[in-house]
């Protein structure tokens, strides 16, 4: 192993946009001069220091598309009673400078030079790393399939529906399915239940042509659409996932 | 270090939690699940233990035979590279010093080991820092059968390292010549993952 190999550095980033995405998330664009660059899928871990030294450090998912430019996106949910999403939300102003190092992780991650087809599974805010993936492939005008399968509690908790929107409407754009678990309104067009076997066949996420699978949300999510994913003969090396919380923050 | 304008820092664990918790982690009660891919679902009549020596195999367990070995009940705090802690958990298996006992190896034939597991994941070990009883592999989580979701039928549990390498569903311990990195270590995780000395990523101290 090459042990000279760079520490990751932490990075000074400065706040230059923050917008809502729902009532409880938001979407913080940070300027971040001497950022390396980064793949769809990878995070930041992002540090918070009080006068006194205490720090709290937390890992959150880039939302931006792949690539090198200077400025990343991370679209952060506000959890209850969780200390940094909180100061996020409600402290932080444009040109704030926090501290963050990355890009992170080395595996759930997607790159247009390996695109076999893409099906993308979403529960709340696990969206995030995957409209990374969304928006790469849209930057490079990827003309293989993708689908993205996306559960919300309701359709006021969906999180960049017009994004996605947009992103579906695009020549070989993504087949965009959303489904609503607790109640959906008049006139709602996606389907209206957890995900289950039934759907996953009926929206075609089947392992016909061996596309990338990437499966990401709250734990139980992950553990129940990727075990249908597995039985409905995904190959286990095929089904990427990434669990979030729940960690009290 | 850069002060952040406005953070006070709301959750400090009191003096005695903050001594037990590695630097940039934060306490948990909930006991998160990080995997690569989906849950694996090893039935136990299909399962055996395998040690091997470059090529060769030292000792295999079935379930049963593994079961018949000395247990170990063990309390201890782990920490995930992902900055959660989780204080007080409690496991039952067996050392991995009681594992070469019962494979009649007096002295390790080498200094590292790659766990490999069902499902494709390994993990680099040193051999130092699985014997004199600080590594087991575990079978029971608080009293209870461990679960697949958390690595069930059995674990690694190396607690005085990061989680990820305490290898869920491990299945043939294999003595190397050197330290190759394993899954995320190839990936940019750190080779040993100290977390007292945050080495999460390469390059970290």
């Amino acid at each position: 192993m090459d042990q000279t190999i760079a520490t990751i550095p932490w990075l000074l980033a400065t706040a230059v946009a923050i917008r809502n995405e729902t009532a409880t998330v938001k979407t913080f664009t940070f300027d971040v001069p001497d950022w390396p660059g980064h793949l769809a899928g990878q995070h930041v871990d992002l540090r918070l220091t009080a006068e006194d030294g205490y720090v709290a450090q937390r890992s959150y998912s880039i939302a931006s598309a792949s690539g090198t430019g200077s400025h990343i996106d991370l679209t952060i949910d506000l959890v209850a009673d969780g200390e940094v999403s909180e100061f996020l939300h409600n402290e932080l102003r444009i040109g704030d400078r926090i501290e963050l190092r990355g890009p992170i992780g080395g595996y759930f991650t997607w790159s247009p030079r390996q695109d076999n087809g893409l099906l993308l599974l979403a529960g709340g805010s696990g969206i995030v790393p995957l409209m990374s993936i969304l928006r790469t492939r849209a930057l490079v005008k990827s003309e293989r399939l993708a689908r993205l399968l996306y559960s919300s509690r309701s359709a006021d908790r969906i999180i960049y529906r017009e994004g996605l929107e947009a992103l579906a409407a695009l020549p070989n754009g993504v087949i965009l399915t959303h489904t609503v678990t607790r109640g959906a309104p008049p006139g709602w067009k996606g389907e209206r239940s957890r995900i289950g076997r039934v759907m996953l066949t009926r929206r075609e996420f089947t392992p016909a042509g061996h596309p990338d699978v990437f499966v990401c949300g709250p734990a139980a999510f992950v553990e129940t659409v990727a075990g249908h994913l597995a039985a409905m003969g995904h190959p286990e090396d095929k089904v990427r996932t990434e669990r979030f919380g729940p960690t009290g923050e | 270090m850069h002060v952040t304008r406005g953070f006070k820092g709301k959750r400090r664990t009191d003096a005695t939690d903050r001594a037990r918790l590695p630097p940039g982690q934060y306490l948990t009660p909930e006991f998160p699940v990080l995997t690569a891919g989906p849950t694996i679902h090893t039935p136990l009549d299909r399962w055996k233990l395998a040690l091997q020596n470059g090529g060769s195999l030292v000792a295999t367990w079935t379930w049963a035979e593994f079961e018949a070995l000395p247990q170990t009940d063990l309390q201890t705090d782990i920490h995930c590279v992902t900055q959660w802690s989780k204080f007080d958990t409690r496991w039952r298996g067996v050392t991995i010093d009681d594992i070469f006992r019962a494979a009649d190896l007096a002295v390790p034939p080498t200094g590292y080991l790659m766990a490999h597991c069902d499902g494709g994941y390994t993990t680099n070990l040193l051999v130092s820092d699985l014997i004199d009883g600080r590594a087991m592999i575990a079978t029971h989580y608080d009293g209870l059968p461990l679960l697949p979701s958390h690595g069930g039928p059995a674990r690694l549990l190396l607690p005085h390292l990061y989680f990820w390498k305490s290898a869920k569903w491990v299945r043939r311990l294999a003595f190397r010549d050197k330290d190759d990195p394993g899954f995320w270590e190839s990936r940019g995780y750190h080779l040993r993952g100290d977390p007292w000395r945050e080495q999460r990523y390469h390059g970290d101290p």
